[in-house]
Protein backbone atom coordinates (compact mmCIF):
# COMPACT_ATOMS: atom_id res chain seq x y z
CA UNK A 1 0.00 0.00 0.00
CA UNK A 2 2.68 2.39 1.09
CA UNK A 3 4.89 1.56 -1.88
CA UNK A 4 1.93 1.89 -4.22
CA UNK A 5 1.11 5.34 -2.98
CA UNK A 6 4.75 6.34 -3.13
CA UNK A 7 5.07 5.25 -6.77
CA UNK A 8 1.83 6.99 -7.66
CA UNK A 9 3.04 10.14 -5.97
CA UNK A 10 6.30 10.04 -7.89
CA UNK A 11 4.45 9.52 -11.15
CA UNK A 12 2.02 12.34 -10.52
CA UNK A 13 4.30 14.59 -8.53
CA UNK A 14 1.33 15.26 -6.29
CA UNK A 15 3.15 14.69 -3.02
CA UNK A 16 1.18 16.95 -0.75
CA UNK A 17 -2.14 15.37 -1.58
CA UNK A 18 -0.87 11.82 -1.31
CA UNK A 19 0.94 12.57 1.92
CA UNK A 20 -2.20 14.04 3.45
CA UNK A 21 -4.07 10.94 2.36
CA UNK A 22 -1.47 8.76 4.02
CA UNK A 23 -1.79 10.67 7.25
CA UNK A 24 -5.40 9.53 7.37
CA UNK A 25 -4.38 5.89 7.24
CA UNK A 26 -3.80 5.24 10.90
CA UNK A 27 -2.50 1.72 10.31
CA UNK A 28 0.85 2.94 9.08
CA UNK A 29 3.28 2.87 12.01
CA UNK A 30 4.54 6.27 12.99
CA UNK A 31 8.18 5.52 12.30
CA UNK A 32 7.36 4.41 8.74
CA UNK A 33 5.25 7.48 8.18
CA UNK A 34 8.16 9.68 9.20
CA UNK A 35 10.49 7.99 6.74
CA UNK A 36 7.83 8.34 4.11
CA UNK A 37 7.40 12.02 4.92
CA UNK A 38 11.11 12.62 4.47
CA UNK A 39 11.10 10.85 1.14
CA UNK A 40 8.26 13.07 -0.05
CA UNK A 41 10.06 16.16 1.12
CA UNK A 42 13.21 15.48 -0.86
CA UNK A 43 11.51 14.71 -4.16
CA UNK A 44 11.33 18.17 -5.65
CA UNK A 45 11.50 19.17 -9.27
CA UNK A 46 12.62 22.71 -10.08
CA UNK A 47 11.80 24.41 -13.38
CA UNK A 48 14.07 27.27 -14.46
CA UNK A 49 12.96 29.38 -17.44
CA UNK A 50 15.88 31.29 -18.95
CA UNK A 51 16.24 33.96 -21.63
CA UNK A 52 18.89 34.71 -24.23
CA UNK A 53 19.61 38.44 -24.21
CA UNK A 54 22.27 40.91 -25.28
CA UNK A 55 25.37 40.71 -23.04
CA UNK A 56 25.00 43.16 -20.16
CA UNK A 57 28.28 44.93 -20.99
CA UNK A 58 27.25 45.82 -24.53
CA UNK A 59 26.02 49.33 -25.19
CA UNK A 60 23.08 48.92 -27.57
CA UNK A 61 22.60 50.96 -30.72
CA UNK A 62 19.24 51.96 -32.09
CA UNK A 63 18.72 51.14 -35.78
CA UNK A 64 18.82 54.20 -38.07
CA UNK A 65 15.19 53.58 -39.15
CA UNK A 66 14.10 53.61 -35.46
CA UNK A 67 12.38 50.23 -35.87
CA UNK A 68 14.24 48.60 -32.95
CA UNK A 69 17.70 48.19 -31.46
CA UNK A 70 20.36 46.64 -33.67
CA UNK A 71 21.19 43.11 -32.52
CA UNK A 72 23.18 41.95 -35.56
CA UNK A 73 26.65 40.69 -34.59
CA UNK A 74 26.11 41.63 -30.96
CA UNK A 75 27.40 39.39 -28.17
CA UNK A 76 24.51 37.47 -26.58
CA UNK A 77 24.41 35.73 -23.20
CA UNK A 78 22.12 34.19 -20.61
CA UNK A 79 20.19 36.96 -18.82
CA UNK A 80 22.08 37.70 -15.56
CA UNK A 81 18.96 37.23 -13.41
CA UNK A 82 18.26 33.85 -15.07
CA UNK A 83 21.82 32.78 -14.30
CA UNK A 84 21.12 33.50 -10.63
CA UNK A 85 17.95 31.37 -10.89
CA UNK A 86 19.94 28.45 -12.33
CA UNK A 87 22.55 28.81 -9.57
CA UNK A 88 19.87 28.79 -6.88
CA UNK A 89 18.31 25.64 -8.33
CA UNK A 90 21.71 23.94 -8.42
CA UNK A 91 22.35 24.94 -4.80
CA UNK A 92 18.96 23.49 -3.80
CA UNK A 93 19.97 20.26 -5.49
CA UNK A 94 23.36 20.23 -3.80
CA UNK A 95 21.58 20.74 -0.46
CA UNK A 96 19.54 17.60 -1.14
CA UNK A 97 16.27 19.53 -1.50
CA UNK A 98 15.80 19.58 -5.27
CA UNK A 99 15.97 16.29 -7.14
CA UNK A 100 15.75 17.43 -10.74
CA UNK A 101 16.38 20.73 -12.52
CA UNK A 102 14.71 21.39 -15.86
CA UNK A 103 15.79 24.48 -17.81
CA UNK A 104 13.44 25.88 -20.44
CA UNK A 105 13.90 28.67 -22.96
CA UNK A 106 11.62 30.13 -25.61
CA UNK A 107 13.17 31.31 -28.85
CA UNK A 108 14.82 30.21 -32.06
CA UNK A 109 17.58 27.60 -32.28
CA UNK A 110 20.18 30.08 -30.99
CA UNK A 111 18.78 29.94 -27.44
CA UNK A 112 20.00 26.32 -27.24
CA UNK A 113 23.41 27.87 -26.54
CA UNK A 114 22.04 29.37 -23.30
CA UNK A 115 20.27 26.11 -22.43
CA UNK A 116 23.62 24.30 -22.82
CA UNK A 117 25.11 26.88 -20.46
CA UNK A 118 22.39 26.08 -17.92
CA UNK A 119 23.10 22.36 -18.35
CA UNK A 120 26.83 22.99 -17.84
CA UNK A 121 26.00 24.89 -14.65
CA UNK A 122 24.09 21.88 -13.29
CA UNK A 123 20.61 21.62 -14.85
CA UNK A 124 19.66 18.00 -15.63
CA UNK A 125 17.79 18.50 -18.88
CA UNK A 126 16.50 21.25 -21.10
CA UNK A 127 13.49 22.15 -23.21
CA UNK A 128 13.58 24.62 -26.09
CA UNK A 129 10.23 25.98 -27.17
CA UNK A 130 10.96 26.87 -30.75
CA UNK A 131 9.64 30.13 -32.18
CA UNK A 132 11.12 33.06 -34.07
CA UNK A 133 8.34 35.35 -32.91
CA UNK A 134 9.11 38.13 -30.46
CA UNK A 135 6.59 37.34 -27.71
CA UNK A 136 4.88 39.59 -25.17
CA UNK A 137 5.39 38.43 -21.56
CA UNK A 138 1.77 37.24 -21.34
CA UNK A 139 2.35 34.81 -24.20
CA UNK A 140 5.66 33.67 -22.70
CA UNK A 141 3.81 33.04 -19.43
CA UNK A 142 1.12 31.03 -21.27
CA UNK A 143 3.71 28.78 -22.90
CA UNK A 144 5.44 28.32 -19.54
CA UNK A 145 2.06 27.46 -17.99
CA UNK A 146 1.84 24.52 -20.42
CA UNK A 147 5.34 23.41 -19.44
CA UNK A 148 4.35 23.64 -15.77
CA UNK A 149 1.26 21.50 -16.45
CA UNK A 150 3.42 18.91 -18.17
CA UNK A 151 6.36 18.87 -15.77
CA UNK A 152 4.52 19.56 -12.48
CA UNK A 153 7.48 21.27 -10.77
CA UNK A 154 7.31 22.11 -7.06
CA UNK A 155 9.25 25.29 -7.60
CA UNK A 156 9.64 27.57 -10.61
CA UNK A 157 12.69 29.85 -10.38
CA UNK A 158 12.87 32.80 -12.79
CA UNK A 159 14.91 35.97 -13.01
CA UNK A 160 13.06 39.07 -11.80
CA UNK A 161 13.52 40.82 -15.15
CA UNK A 162 15.23 40.47 -18.50
CA UNK A 163 17.82 43.19 -19.08
CA UNK A 164 16.60 43.81 -22.64
CA UNK A 165 12.85 44.46 -22.29
CA UNK A 166 13.14 45.43 -18.58
CA UNK A 167 9.54 44.27 -18.13
CA UNK A 168 9.64 42.42 -14.79
CA UNK A 169 6.39 40.54 -15.56
CA UNK A 170 6.81 36.89 -16.54
CA UNK A 171 7.14 35.26 -13.10
CA UNK A 172 4.15 37.12 -11.71
CA UNK A 173 2.05 36.29 -14.80
CA UNK A 174 2.97 32.62 -14.56
CA UNK A 175 1.90 32.78 -10.90
CA UNK A 176 -1.50 34.10 -11.89
CA UNK A 177 -2.02 31.54 -14.68
CA UNK A 178 -1.01 28.54 -12.56
CA UNK A 179 -2.60 29.85 -9.36
CA UNK A 180 0.74 29.48 -7.59
CA UNK A 181 1.85 32.02 -4.99
CA UNK A 182 4.87 34.16 -5.81
CA UNK A 183 7.99 35.35 -4.03
CA UNK A 184 9.38 38.07 -6.27
CA UNK A 185 12.77 39.85 -6.00
CA UNK A 186 14.12 37.11 -3.73
CA UNK A 187 17.38 37.50 -1.85
CA UNK A 188 16.92 34.44 0.40
CA UNK A 189 15.00 31.23 -0.46
CA UNK A 190 14.40 28.59 2.23
CA UNK A 191 12.38 25.46 1.51
CA UNK A 192 10.80 24.15 4.71
CA UNK A 193 8.48 21.16 4.38
CA UNK A 194 5.60 22.05 2.09
CA UNK A 195 6.35 25.77 2.22
CA UNK A 196 9.04 28.06 0.93
CA UNK A 197 10.08 31.16 2.84
CA UNK A 198 11.23 33.95 0.57
CA UNK A 199 12.96 37.12 1.74
CA UNK A 200 12.20 39.83 -0.80
CA UNK A 201 14.01 43.05 -1.63
CA UNK A 202 11.37 45.77 -1.31
CA UNK A 203 11.67 49.56 -1.53
CA UNK A 204 12.03 50.17 2.19
CA UNK A 205 14.25 47.18 3.00
CA UNK A 206 13.43 43.47 3.22
CA UNK A 207 10.19 41.54 3.54
CA UNK A 208 9.70 37.83 4.19
CA UNK A 209 6.70 35.85 2.94
CA UNK A 210 5.78 32.19 3.35
CA UNK A 211 4.42 30.47 0.24
CA UNK A 212 2.66 27.15 -0.13
CA UNK A 213 4.40 24.84 -2.60
CA UNK A 214 4.25 24.66 -5.54
CA UNK A 215 5.41 28.25 -5.84
CA UNK A 216 7.08 30.80 -8.11
CA UNK A 217 10.24 32.60 -7.06
CA UNK A 218 11.90 35.40 -9.04
CA UNK A 219 15.52 36.20 -8.25
CA UNK A 220 17.17 39.46 -7.30
CA UNK A 221 20.87 40.09 -7.79
CA UNK A 222 21.80 39.43 -4.21
CA UNK A 223 20.34 35.93 -4.02
CA UNK A 224 23.69 34.32 -4.89
CA UNK A 225 26.83 34.58 -6.93
CA UNK A 226 26.60 32.27 -9.96
CA UNK A 227 29.48 29.85 -10.52
CA UNK A 228 31.44 29.47 -13.71
CA UNK A 229 30.92 26.33 -15.77
CA UNK A 230 34.03 24.14 -15.76
CA UNK A 231 35.32 22.66 -19.02
CA UNK A 232 34.44 19.05 -18.04
CA UNK A 233 30.93 20.20 -17.17
CA UNK A 234 30.62 22.03 -20.48
CA UNK A 235 31.63 18.79 -22.23
CA UNK A 236 29.14 16.77 -20.15
CA UNK A 237 26.38 19.26 -20.90
CA UNK A 238 26.62 18.38 -24.59
CA UNK A 239 25.30 14.91 -23.81
CA UNK A 240 22.47 15.98 -21.52
CA UNK A 241 18.95 15.76 -23.02
CA UNK A 242 17.57 18.83 -24.81
CA UNK A 243 14.03 18.48 -26.15
CA UNK A 244 12.72 20.82 -28.84
CA UNK A 245 9.01 21.60 -29.06
CA UNK A 246 7.35 23.93 -31.54
CA UNK A 247 5.56 26.85 -29.86
CA UNK A 248 2.68 26.35 -32.29
CA UNK A 249 2.01 22.82 -30.96
CA UNK A 250 0.78 24.06 -27.58
CA UNK A 251 -2.48 25.33 -29.06
CA UNK A 252 -2.16 28.82 -27.59
CA UNK A 253 -3.07 32.03 -29.38
CA UNK A 254 0.30 33.78 -29.49
CA UNK A 255 -0.79 36.83 -31.47
CA UNK A 256 0.91 40.02 -30.31
CA UNK A 257 -0.81 42.21 -27.70
CA UNK A 258 1.39 45.24 -28.29
CA UNK A 259 2.84 47.00 -31.31
CA UNK A 260 6.31 48.49 -31.13
CA UNK A 261 5.81 51.79 -32.91
CA UNK A 262 9.34 53.13 -32.72
CA UNK A 263 12.57 52.95 -30.78
CA UNK A 264 14.71 56.05 -30.38
CA UNK A 265 18.00 56.75 -28.64
CA UNK A 266 17.61 58.55 -25.30
CA UNK A 267 18.35 62.26 -25.15
CA UNK A 268 22.13 62.76 -25.10
CA UNK A 269 23.50 64.69 -22.16
CA UNK A 270 25.66 67.71 -22.97
CA UNK A 271 29.34 67.13 -22.24
CA UNK A 272 30.23 68.70 -18.91
CA UNK A 273 33.33 70.38 -17.61
CA UNK A 274 36.11 69.29 -15.29
CA UNK A 275 36.61 71.73 -12.43
CA UNK A 276 39.97 72.17 -10.78
CA UNK A 277 38.97 72.68 -7.16
CA UNK A 278 36.17 72.17 -4.66
CA UNK A 279 35.81 75.97 -4.44
CA UNK A 280 35.16 76.14 -8.15
CA UNK A 281 32.66 73.23 -7.90
CA UNK A 282 30.68 74.88 -5.10
CA UNK A 283 30.71 78.21 -6.95
CA UNK A 284 29.40 76.56 -10.16
CA UNK A 285 26.66 74.66 -8.33
CA UNK A 286 25.52 77.83 -6.58
CA UNK A 287 25.74 80.38 -9.38
CA UNK A 288 25.74 78.50 -12.68
CA UNK A 289 23.54 75.44 -12.08
CA UNK A 290 21.71 77.05 -9.12
CA UNK A 291 21.00 73.68 -7.51
CA UNK A 292 22.34 74.43 -4.01
CA UNK B 1 -13.94 54.47 -19.84
CA UNK B 2 -12.75 55.26 -16.33
CA UNK B 3 -9.23 54.82 -15.03
CA UNK B 4 -8.37 52.93 -11.85
CA UNK B 5 -5.21 53.96 -9.99
CA UNK B 6 -3.98 51.56 -7.31
CA UNK B 7 -2.76 53.58 -4.34
CA UNK B 8 0.57 52.80 -2.73
CA UNK B 9 0.47 53.28 1.02
CA UNK B 10 1.53 51.82 4.36
CA UNK B 11 -2.07 51.90 5.67
CA UNK B 12 -1.28 55.05 7.71
CA UNK B 13 -0.49 57.39 4.83
CA UNK B 14 -0.39 57.59 1.06
CA UNK B 15 3.03 57.29 -0.65
CA UNK B 16 3.81 60.48 -2.56
CA UNK B 17 4.47 58.56 -5.79
CA UNK B 18 0.77 57.73 -6.01
CA UNK B 19 0.21 61.40 -6.87
CA UNK B 20 2.55 60.97 -9.84
CA UNK B 21 0.61 57.94 -11.00
CA UNK B 22 -2.58 60.02 -10.78
CA UNK B 23 -0.78 62.57 -12.98
CA UNK B 24 -0.16 59.83 -15.57
CA UNK B 25 -3.87 58.92 -15.37
CA UNK B 26 -4.79 62.57 -15.95
CA UNK B 27 -2.57 62.58 -19.04
CA UNK B 28 -4.59 59.64 -20.42
CA UNK B 29 -7.84 61.48 -19.66
CA UNK B 30 -11.06 60.14 -18.13
CA UNK B 31 -12.80 59.71 -14.81
CA UNK B 32 -10.13 58.71 -12.25
CA UNK B 33 -10.83 56.38 -9.33
CA UNK B 34 -8.25 55.37 -6.73
CA UNK B 35 -8.29 51.99 -4.98
CA UNK B 36 -6.87 51.83 -1.47
CA UNK B 37 -6.52 48.19 -0.46
CA UNK B 38 -5.23 47.64 3.06
CA UNK B 39 -6.19 47.08 6.65
CA UNK B 40 -7.18 49.99 8.90
CA UNK B 41 -6.28 52.21 5.98
CA UNK B 42 -8.82 55.02 6.45
CA UNK B 43 -6.01 57.58 6.85
CA UNK B 44 -4.41 56.55 3.57
CA UNK B 45 -7.83 56.71 1.89
CA UNK B 46 -8.37 60.24 3.26
CA UNK B 47 -4.99 61.25 1.74
CA UNK B 48 -6.00 59.75 -1.60
CA UNK B 49 -9.29 61.68 -1.59
CA UNK B 50 -7.27 64.92 -1.66
CA UNK B 51 -5.46 64.08 -4.91
CA UNK B 52 -6.51 66.53 -7.61
CA UNK B 53 -8.48 65.03 -10.47
CA UNK B 54 -9.69 61.98 -8.54
CA UNK B 55 -13.47 61.59 -8.43
CA UNK B 56 -13.82 58.51 -6.26
CA UNK B 57 -11.72 56.59 -3.73
CA UNK B 58 -12.58 52.93 -3.29
CA UNK B 59 -11.49 51.49 0.04
CA UNK B 60 -11.09 47.75 0.53
CA UNK B 61 -10.32 47.51 4.23
CA UNK B 62 -9.64 43.91 5.13
CA UNK B 63 -6.96 41.94 6.96
CA UNK B 64 -6.26 40.03 3.74
CA UNK B 65 -4.88 43.23 2.18
CA UNK B 66 -2.79 44.44 5.12
CA UNK B 67 0.57 43.69 3.51
CA UNK B 68 -0.70 43.91 -0.04
CA UNK B 69 0.26 40.34 -0.87
CA UNK B 70 0.13 39.99 -4.65
CA UNK B 71 -2.03 36.83 -4.53
CA UNK B 72 -4.84 38.63 -2.67
CA UNK B 73 -4.63 42.15 -4.09
CA UNK B 74 -4.51 40.90 -7.70
CA UNK B 75 -7.78 39.02 -7.21
CA UNK B 76 -9.44 42.14 -5.76
CA UNK B 77 -8.29 44.36 -8.62
CA UNK B 78 -9.38 41.77 -11.19
CA UNK B 79 -12.87 41.73 -9.63
CA UNK B 80 -13.12 45.51 -10.05
CA UNK B 81 -11.45 45.65 -13.47
CA UNK B 82 -14.60 45.29 -15.58
CA UNK B 83 -15.51 48.93 -15.09
CA UNK B 84 -12.17 50.32 -16.20
CA UNK B 85 -10.29 50.83 -19.45
CA UNK B 86 -6.97 51.51 -17.73
CA UNK B 87 -5.48 50.20 -14.49
CA UNK B 88 -2.38 52.02 -13.25
CA UNK B 89 0.02 51.52 -10.36
CA UNK B 90 3.44 52.83 -9.35
CA UNK B 91 6.42 50.96 -10.72
CA UNK B 92 7.56 50.42 -7.13
CA UNK B 93 8.42 46.98 -5.75
CA UNK B 94 4.78 46.73 -4.59
CA UNK B 95 3.24 47.67 -7.95
CA UNK B 96 5.71 45.54 -9.90
CA UNK B 97 4.75 42.63 -7.67
CA UNK B 98 0.97 42.54 -8.12
CA UNK B 99 0.28 44.28 -11.46
CA UNK B 100 1.58 41.59 -13.86
CA UNK B 101 -0.57 39.15 -11.91
CA UNK B 102 -3.58 41.37 -12.55
CA UNK B 103 -2.70 41.57 -16.26
CA UNK B 104 -2.45 37.78 -16.57
CA UNK B 105 -5.74 37.24 -14.72
CA UNK B 106 -7.34 39.65 -17.21
CA UNK B 107 -5.50 37.95 -20.10
CA UNK B 108 -3.85 41.17 -21.27
CA UNK B 109 -0.28 42.40 -21.68
CA UNK B 110 1.24 44.85 -19.22
CA UNK B 111 3.09 48.00 -20.23
CA UNK B 112 5.83 48.44 -17.60
CA UNK B 113 7.39 51.64 -16.29
CA UNK B 114 5.96 54.21 -18.67
CA UNK B 115 7.62 57.64 -18.62
CA UNK B 116 5.15 59.42 -20.93
CA UNK B 117 1.63 59.08 -22.34
CA UNK B 118 1.28 59.60 -26.11
CA UNK B 119 -2.41 58.74 -26.29
CA UNK B 120 -4.94 56.53 -24.51
CA UNK B 121 -3.33 53.39 -25.98
CA UNK B 122 0.25 54.48 -26.74
CA UNK B 123 2.96 54.91 -24.14
CA UNK B 124 6.68 55.62 -23.92
CA UNK B 125 9.02 53.45 -21.85
CA UNK B 126 12.77 52.89 -21.55
CA UNK B 127 14.28 49.52 -22.54
CA UNK B 128 17.83 48.10 -22.44
CA UNK B 129 18.70 49.85 -19.16
CA UNK B 130 17.47 53.17 -20.54
CA UNK B 131 19.72 53.01 -23.61
CA UNK B 132 16.71 53.02 -25.92
CA UNK B 133 13.27 54.57 -25.61
CA UNK B 134 10.37 52.53 -26.97
CA UNK B 135 6.97 53.82 -28.02
CA UNK B 136 4.48 51.00 -27.53
CA UNK B 137 0.85 50.68 -28.50
CA UNK B 138 -1.39 48.37 -26.49
CA UNK B 139 -3.86 46.27 -28.49
CA UNK B 140 -5.76 45.01 -25.42
CA UNK B 141 -9.16 46.22 -24.26
CA UNK B 142 -7.89 46.83 -20.72
CA UNK B 143 -4.55 48.61 -20.38
CA UNK B 144 -2.56 47.45 -17.37
CA UNK B 145 0.27 49.90 -16.78
CA UNK B 146 2.98 50.63 -14.22
CA UNK B 147 4.23 54.20 -14.02
CA UNK B 148 7.82 55.31 -13.41
CA UNK B 149 7.53 58.11 -10.86
CA UNK B 150 10.39 60.19 -12.29
CA UNK B 151 8.46 60.61 -15.57
CA UNK B 152 5.57 62.59 -14.06
CA UNK B 153 5.05 65.54 -11.70
CA UNK B 154 2.80 64.91 -8.70
CA UNK B 155 -0.75 66.32 -8.87
CA UNK B 156 -1.88 68.87 -6.29
CA UNK B 157 -3.58 67.73 -3.09
CA UNK B 158 -6.52 70.12 -3.18
CA UNK B 159 -9.19 67.62 -4.30
CA UNK B 160 -12.12 66.20 -2.38
CA UNK B 161 -13.13 62.87 -3.86
CA UNK B 162 -16.00 60.75 -2.64
CA UNK B 163 -14.82 57.84 -0.44
CA UNK B 164 -16.66 54.55 -0.99
CA UNK B 165 -16.12 51.48 1.17
CA UNK B 166 -15.96 48.12 -0.62
CA UNK B 167 -16.99 44.92 1.08
CA UNK B 168 -14.72 42.69 -1.03
CA UNK B 169 -12.52 40.25 0.86
CA UNK B 170 -10.46 37.86 -1.17
CA UNK B 171 -7.83 35.70 0.44
CA UNK B 172 -6.16 33.28 -1.94
CA UNK B 173 -4.80 31.46 1.10
CA UNK B 174 -1.57 30.47 -0.65
CA UNK B 175 0.82 32.97 0.93
CA UNK B 176 1.34 34.77 4.20
CA UNK B 177 3.38 37.66 5.53
CA UNK B 178 6.15 36.61 7.91
CA UNK B 179 7.99 39.83 8.70
CA UNK B 180 9.78 42.90 7.41
CA UNK B 181 13.07 44.63 8.11
CA UNK B 182 12.70 48.18 6.96
CA UNK B 183 15.54 50.69 6.93
CA UNK B 184 14.81 53.58 9.26
CA UNK B 185 16.21 56.92 8.12
CA UNK B 186 15.75 60.58 8.97
CA UNK B 187 16.76 61.56 5.46
CA UNK B 188 14.38 62.19 2.58
CA UNK B 189 13.16 59.20 0.58
CA UNK B 190 15.65 58.32 -2.17
CA UNK B 191 13.04 58.42 -4.92
CA UNK B 192 11.64 61.80 -3.85
CA UNK B 193 14.79 63.70 -2.77
CA UNK B 194 15.80 66.78 -4.76
CA UNK B 195 19.46 66.10 -4.01
CA UNK B 196 21.06 62.65 -3.93
CA UNK B 197 24.64 61.85 -3.00
CA UNK B 198 25.77 58.31 -3.82
CA UNK B 199 28.86 56.32 -3.00
CA UNK B 200 30.40 53.48 -4.96
CA UNK B 201 33.18 50.95 -4.62
CA UNK B 202 35.63 53.85 -4.19
CA UNK B 203 34.23 54.40 -0.69
CA UNK B 204 36.21 51.28 0.28
CA UNK B 205 34.04 50.32 3.26
CA UNK B 206 30.74 50.97 5.03
CA UNK B 207 32.33 53.20 7.68
CA UNK B 208 33.47 55.67 5.03
CA UNK B 209 29.87 56.22 3.94
CA UNK B 210 29.65 58.47 7.00
CA UNK B 211 31.79 60.93 5.03
CA UNK B 212 28.62 61.54 3.01
CA UNK B 213 26.45 62.26 6.07
CA UNK B 214 27.61 65.83 6.69
CA UNK B 215 27.18 66.80 3.06
CA UNK B 216 23.77 65.11 2.89
CA UNK B 217 22.69 66.99 6.03
CA UNK B 218 23.78 70.34 4.63
CA UNK B 219 22.04 69.75 1.28
CA UNK B 220 18.98 67.93 2.63
CA UNK B 221 20.03 65.04 0.43
CA UNK B 222 19.25 61.34 0.37
CA UNK B 223 22.16 58.91 0.29
CA UNK B 224 22.35 56.32 -2.48
CA UNK B 225 24.83 53.70 -3.59
CA UNK B 226 26.02 51.79 -6.62
CA UNK B 227 25.54 48.05 -6.92
CA UNK B 228 29.25 47.54 -6.24
CA UNK B 229 28.89 49.27 -2.87
CA UNK B 230 25.81 47.21 -2.01
CA UNK B 231 27.33 43.91 -3.14
CA UNK B 232 30.48 44.62 -1.12
CA UNK B 233 28.19 44.97 1.91
CA UNK B 234 29.00 48.66 2.53
CA UNK B 235 25.31 49.63 2.71
CA UNK B 236 21.80 48.14 2.54
CA UNK B 237 20.41 47.09 -0.83
CA UNK B 238 17.44 49.47 -0.68
CA UNK B 239 19.94 52.31 -1.24
CA UNK B 240 20.92 50.97 -4.66
CA UNK B 241 20.44 53.32 -7.60
CA UNK B 242 20.35 51.70 -11.03
CA UNK B 243 18.56 49.50 -13.56
CA UNK B 244 17.67 46.97 -10.91
CA UNK B 245 17.53 49.32 -7.94
CA UNK B 246 15.82 52.67 -7.62
CA UNK B 247 15.40 55.10 -10.49
CA UNK B 248 16.03 58.68 -9.39
CA UNK B 249 15.95 62.01 -11.18
CA UNK B 250 16.84 64.67 -8.60
CA UNK B 251 17.91 68.25 -9.31
CA UNK B 252 21.42 67.38 -8.19
CA UNK B 253 23.09 63.97 -8.19
CA UNK B 254 26.58 63.70 -6.73
CA UNK B 255 28.38 60.45 -7.64
CA UNK B 256 31.32 59.73 -5.38
CA UNK B 257 33.74 56.94 -6.22
CA UNK B 258 31.32 55.53 -8.81
CA UNK B 259 32.78 54.54 -12.19
CA UNK B 260 29.48 54.88 -14.08
CA UNK B 261 28.56 51.43 -15.41
CA UNK B 262 25.60 51.19 -17.84
CA UNK B 263 23.46 49.69 -15.09
CA UNK B 264 24.12 52.56 -12.67
CA UNK B 265 23.59 55.26 -15.29
CA UNK B 266 20.18 53.70 -16.02
CA UNK B 267 19.07 54.77 -12.56
CA UNK B 268 20.27 58.39 -12.49
CA UNK B 269 21.02 59.83 -15.91
CA UNK B 270 17.80 61.84 -15.99
CA UNK B 271 19.04 63.90 -13.05
CA UNK B 272 19.10 67.62 -13.82
CA UNK B 273 22.71 68.23 -12.77
CA UNK B 274 25.25 65.45 -12.26
CA UNK B 275 28.49 65.93 -10.33
CA UNK B 276 31.21 63.29 -10.35
CA UNK B 277 34.01 63.00 -7.83
CA UNK B 278 36.45 60.32 -8.94
CA UNK B 279 40.20 59.95 -8.98
CA UNK B 280 40.15 58.08 -12.31
CA UNK B 281 39.95 60.70 -15.06
CA UNK B 282 38.94 57.95 -17.52
CA UNK B 283 35.86 56.83 -15.53
CA UNK B 284 32.74 56.72 -17.77
CA UNK B 285 30.81 58.77 -15.19
CA UNK B 286 32.63 61.89 -16.47
CA UNK B 287 30.93 61.45 -19.86
CA UNK B 288 27.53 62.21 -18.31
CA UNK B 289 28.63 64.55 -15.51
CA UNK B 290 27.94 68.27 -15.84
CA UNK B 291 30.69 68.99 -13.37
CA UNK B 292 33.51 66.62 -12.66
CA UNK B 293 36.44 66.82 -10.33
CA UNK B 294 39.36 64.42 -10.58
CA UNK B 295 40.36 64.02 -6.97
CA UNK B 296 40.71 61.52 -4.15
CA UNK B 297 37.31 61.41 -2.48
CA UNK B 298 38.94 61.22 0.96
CA UNK B 299 40.36 64.71 0.37
CA UNK B 300 37.45 66.09 -1.62
CA UNK B 301 34.54 65.09 0.66
CA UNK B 302 35.71 66.81 3.88
CA UNK B 303 36.61 69.91 1.87
CA UNK B 304 33.23 69.94 0.13
CA UNK B 305 31.43 69.55 3.47
CA UNK B 306 33.35 72.47 4.99
CA UNK B 307 32.63 74.75 2.03
CA UNK B 308 28.89 74.23 1.74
Amino acid sequence: MLTGIYIKSVLNNNFKQVFDYCLQIDKIPNNKLNDFGKKLEVAMKVLVPIKRVIDYNVKVRVKPDNSNVDLTNVKMAINPFCEIAVEEAVRLKEAGIATEIVAVSIGDKSCQEQLRTALALGADRAIQIDTDQNLDSINVAKLLQKVVEEEQPQLVLLGKQAIDSDNNQTGQMLGALTGMPQGTFASIVKVEGDKVNVTREVDGGLQTVALNLPAIVTTDLRLNEPRYASLPNIMKAKRKPLAVKAAGDFGIDLSPRTTLIKVTPPAERQAGIIVESIDELVEKLKNEAKVI
Amino acid sequence: MSILVIAEHDNASLKADTLKTVAAASAIGGDIHVLVAGANCAAAAADAAKAAGVSKVLVADNAAYENQLAENVSLLITELAGDYGHILANASTTGKNFMPRVAALLDVAQISEIIAVESADTFVRPIYAGNAIATVQSLDATKVITVRATGFDAVETNGSAEVVALSNATDAGTSSFVGAELTVSERPDLGAASVVISGGRGMQNGENFHLLDGIADKLGAAIGASRAAVDAGFVANDMQVGQTGKIVAPDLYIAVGISGAIQHLAGMKDSKVIVAINKDAEAPIFQVADYGIVADLFDALPELESKL
